[in-house]
């Protein structure tokens, strides 16, 4: 444990991405298997031990140390975590060596304990440890680690210790438990990579550039609506479908009526939407994005609600289909295969995404205009010679959204508002990335907002924020920088005041994008080229 | 020499035990003699421990102290100078009469340079005033003393169980291994001007680090000080003005608020440093945005607090200033009679 509680440590002393980083790499590199894999799940998230709550360690520190000398500790240390770690009566032989336990062997040990046991097996494991090793393992043990340090930054980190790619650790990532063993053996040792093939995997989405102030060749590329809903990928394999959101989560048991009616390997992608007319009138059939956010976040879903608000999803490509990876195939051949395929799917529940018809882009302009009273969020453009590439690449996809300008933030402090709100985080600060998420890149606040959310969001944003604190500047509280959100604006200006350079006018969150990782927000540059002044 | 008598005496004098002794919200009180212990406002008599601003202040009319406190106090508000009121040196373990009964000696805190306890003695009445104390050795100043008293008046700067100092050679040792680590960049550490600085400086040289270290200017002259009062801080060079690629690998002492200002600009990529008793709480070093929080303290830490009553052994005990609540509490379950004074205006601004 002294190895991985000096990890947290420096990981919770360090600012830079880039910093952190290294530090997992490196301690990817050094430590042996399977310590690492279960450190790695630790710092994802990815462990539970439903024996050992906060409660059971404040009931431990109770029995031991006096209740009122507790509370005023814990009163000012501000973490249960931290305030038994430091409190907790070490045994007399405090010299212990150095990794006397292994991450391993406390994982073991942590799993095989009962709501039963926990408060006699608890003990006698923090007696063999030092006080940093207490807090990783109290932090371990309770799944709180809130060192900002999300599954894709580890996944990043995993690639580079290894040289590997993030892609492929994405794709192999899934399917695999810690400690990850066959994961390790690939990327340190050189072994075959873990079978994919037989698992219902999420395949990383292609994402698209934002089009700014440029023309596209139609003969080149494909306009197709951007309609307003979910990105899901669908897949189904020996049997088994699953249906992904854009950050990799597993919806299907929110959208059961997608996740019944694949039948036939496949890997599709496409928008989730509701039933309606508010997208494109009655031959777009979608509702607004306000009636599919009813549906999402949830375990279960109503009869109900499976009647009143049906999903389905408009299909805009097929990755894999009959065992065939098609993701190298152009662009063109894959819409082939769809469109041959499409008979194959129940139409209520899948139909297609149309090609715009449009011979050059003077034409296509003028289409999109129109769209803005069919509410419709924009146009995407498609090369079509693109193969299904993971993330965004220059000159692949482009989105061409409508007005008012939006952009993607993540949110990263918040801060109680006023009068009625006062019992609220309920302004908020969100930054853009400035650089590559994944390499050097550093979210830089662009703006702030404390408006343009319902009463229900608010509620959301709230909790997020109380969740996902990292840090708190007396009133200001840090998030772990893990929620996405959709700011509108009316422009934006060149600004010296402000780090980022960027002064945004009247922004407000549009919608909260829980179904979008962060890492996916924008670039400062897809803000400071909205700047008209 | 005993100082001069005080010329305005209180003549309505309580008989009751300890009732020459009076704790105000501004400062301890002795009463018969009309002095005044650390007293946070202007008065005709003061008794200062040590030098740190929330015990030492400008404006008395007369200071009692170490020749090191009084030293201190010239360089931060002239006393001693034109104007600056007279200051009256005060060896320790020499008792000086204060009039009309009172006696005062002063021995040694620990805490910085000049720091001491005072002693007050009235009518076979023995009360003890520490000021701010540690416990461990510290290469700047004379280790702290048990002074046996009835009644103990005591810090509570680190007054919460979770407040244990570890041994200082370990966290020299996590400075070294991080300047060592990481040649290309600097070490900037934060230490408090006065007591910190130069305690970090002189454990650096005991455990052989030789190489220059540069200064933030606002330290230079008390730097200064120590090494006239014969502490040796080896080679202490200027920040300002040194060429960014001379700091590269070295360390750069700075008061704790120039870490995050625009001053730390100058220093070659520095990796942020504080020494500090609160770096033992992670908030803590994280508000400060500290990435090497070093636990190094002045004060007594929470063992050392509850040791040195115990040792002290005193009829009852009176918590200054710091986490008054928890040693109280300590008292209580120890069936120690204690009480803590509401004392205002004295910051841990030295730790
Ligand atoms: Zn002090
Ligand atoms: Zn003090």
């Amino acid at each position: 444990m002294r190895a991985f509680s000096i990890l947290m440590d420096r990981l919770t002393y360090t600012n830079g991405r880039n910093m952190k980083l290294s530090l997992i790499a490196d301690y990817l590199r050094d430590t042996p298997d399977p310590d690492r894999g279960w450190a790695l799940a630790a710092l994802t998230d990815a462990l539970d031990f439903p024996a050992v709550k906060s409660s059971t360690v404040r009931k431990l520190l109770t029995e031991r140390v006096d209740p009122v000398l507790y509370a005023l500790s814990r009163d000012y240390v501000g973490d249960t975590a931290e305030t038994a770690s430091l409190l907790w009566p070490a045994p007399d032989a405090q010299d212990m060596p150095p990794d006397a336990l292994s991450v391993a062997d406390t994982v073991v040990m942590l799993r095989s304990m009962t709501r039963a046991t926990v408060m006699t097996e608890l003990p006698p494991l923090l007696d063999r440890l030092d006080a940093n090793e207490r807090y990783a393992l109290i932090k371990l043990a309770t799944g709180a680690m809130r060192i900002g340090i999300s599954a894709r930054l580890a996944k990043v980190a995993f690639a580079q210790a290894f040289d590997v790619s993030v892609d492929a650790v994405e794709e192999y990532w899934h399917g695999q438990e810690p400690p990850y063993a066959e994961l390790f053996a690939w990327a340190a040792d050189g072994a075959e990579p873990p079978r994919t093939d037989l698992l219902p995997l999420f395949r990383p989405f292609m994402l698209a550039h934002p089009l700014e102030e440029a023309e596209v060749d139609m003969g080149e590329y494909v306009a197709e609506w951007k309609w307003d809903g979910i990105r899901v990928q669908i897949v189904h394999v020996n049997g088994v479908t699953r249906v992904y959101s854009r950050s990799g989560d597993d919806i299907s048991a929110t959208f059961p009526e997608i996740a019944g009616v694949l039948p036939f390997p496949a890997v599709l992608d496409g928008e989730l939407l509701v039933r309606g007319t508010h997208q494109g009138g009655e031959e777009g059939g979608a509702a607004s994005f306000n009636a599919l956010q009813q549906r999402l976040g949830r375990k279960t879903v109503s009869k109900k609600m499976l009647r009143e608000a049906p999903a389905f999803v408009r299909l805009y490509d097929v990755l894999l289909l009959d065992g065939e990876d098609l993701r190298e195939c152009a662009w063109e051949d894959r819409r082939a295969r769809l469109e041959a395929m499409m008979h194959r799917l129940d139409p209520e529940r899948f139909d297609l995404s149309q090609i715009i018809p449009a011979d050059d882009f003077a034409s296509l302009t003028a289409i999109r205009e129109k769209a803005r009273d069919d509410a419709i969020e924009g146009v995407m453009l498609k090369r079509r010679t693109s193969p299904y590439v993971a993330g965004r690449r220059t000159g692949l996809w482009y989105k061409w959204k409508r007005d008012p300008l939006l952009i993607d933030c993540v949110l990263m402090y918040a801060q109680r508002g006023s009068g009625k709100r006062s019992s609220f985080f309920s302004d908020f600060t969100f930054g853009c990335w400035n650089g590559d998420p994944d390499k050097d890149g550093e979210l830089l606040p662009v703006g702030k907002a404390y408006f343009g959310f319902t009463d229900e969001e608010l509620k959301l944003l709230d909790r997020h924020v109380r969740a996902h604190t990292v840090n708190r500047f007396g009133p200001v509280r840090e998030t772990d920088k893990s929620l996405v959100l959709e700011i509108a604006f009316d422009s934006v200006h060149d600004s010296k005041r402000h780090k980022s350079g960027l002064a945004m006018r009247f922004p407000r969150i549009h919608r909260i994008r829980t179904d979008k990782p962060a890492h996916e927000a924008d670039r400062i540059e897809t803000l400071r080229e909205m700047v008209r002044d | 020499m005993p100082a001069a008598l005080p010329t305005s005496v209180s003549n309505a004098e309580p008989a009751r035990p300890f009732g020459w002794i009076r704790a105000e919200p501004w400062g301890i009180h002795v009463v018969p003699c009309d002095a005044w212990v650390d007293p946070a406002r202007e008065v005709a008599t003061a008794l200062v421990t040590h030098g740190h601003a929330d015990h030492a202040r400008g404006g008395h009319g007369r200071v009692f102290a170490t020749p090191e406190t009084l030293a201190i106090m010239q360089l931060r508000y002239g006393v001693g100078d034109d104007g600056g009121g007279e200051g009256v040196p005060v060896p320790l373990r020499e008792p000086v009469d204060l009039g009309c009964g009172v006696t005062a000696t002063y021995f040694p805190a620990g805490h910085v340079l000049g720091s001491a306890q005072i002693l007050l003695e009235h009518r076979g009445e023995r009360v003890v005033v520490t000021g701010d104390y540690k416990r461990r050795p510290d290469p700047t100043c004379e280790l702290f003393e048990v002074v046996p008293c009835d009644i103990f008046i005591t810090e509570a700067t680190f007054g919460l169980p979770v407040f244990t100092h570890p041994p200082i050679g370990g966290e020299i040792a996590k400075l070294r291994d991080a300047l060592a680590a990481n040649p290309e960049r600097c070490v900037a550490l934060g230490a408090y001007a006065l007591g910190k600085a130069q305690r970090v400086i002189a454990e650096l040289r005991a455990a052989g680090h030789d190489d220059p270290i540069y200064l933030h200017g606002a330290l230079e002259k008390m730097c200064a000080l120590y090494e006239d009062h014969g502490v040796n801080l080896g080679e202490l060079r200027p920040a300002t003005g040194a060429k960014k690629d001379a700091m590269r690998g070295a360390i750069v002492v700075c008061p704790p608020a120039a870490l995050n200002d625009r001053w730390s600009r100058r220093l070659p990529d520095p990796i942020t440093a504080m020494a500090s008793g609160w770096m033992r709480v992670r908030q803590r070093a994280r508000q400060r945005n500290v990435e090497l929080p070093l636990i190094i303290s002045d004060h007594a830490d929470w063992n050392e607090l509850t040791a040195t009553i115990t040792e002290v052994n005193p009829r009852e005990s009176w918590i200054t200033h710091g986490r008054e609540e928890a040693l109280l509490r300590w008292c209580q379950l120890h069936q120690r009679r204690a009480r803590a004074l509401a004392m205002v205006g004295y910051e841990d601004e030295d730790d």
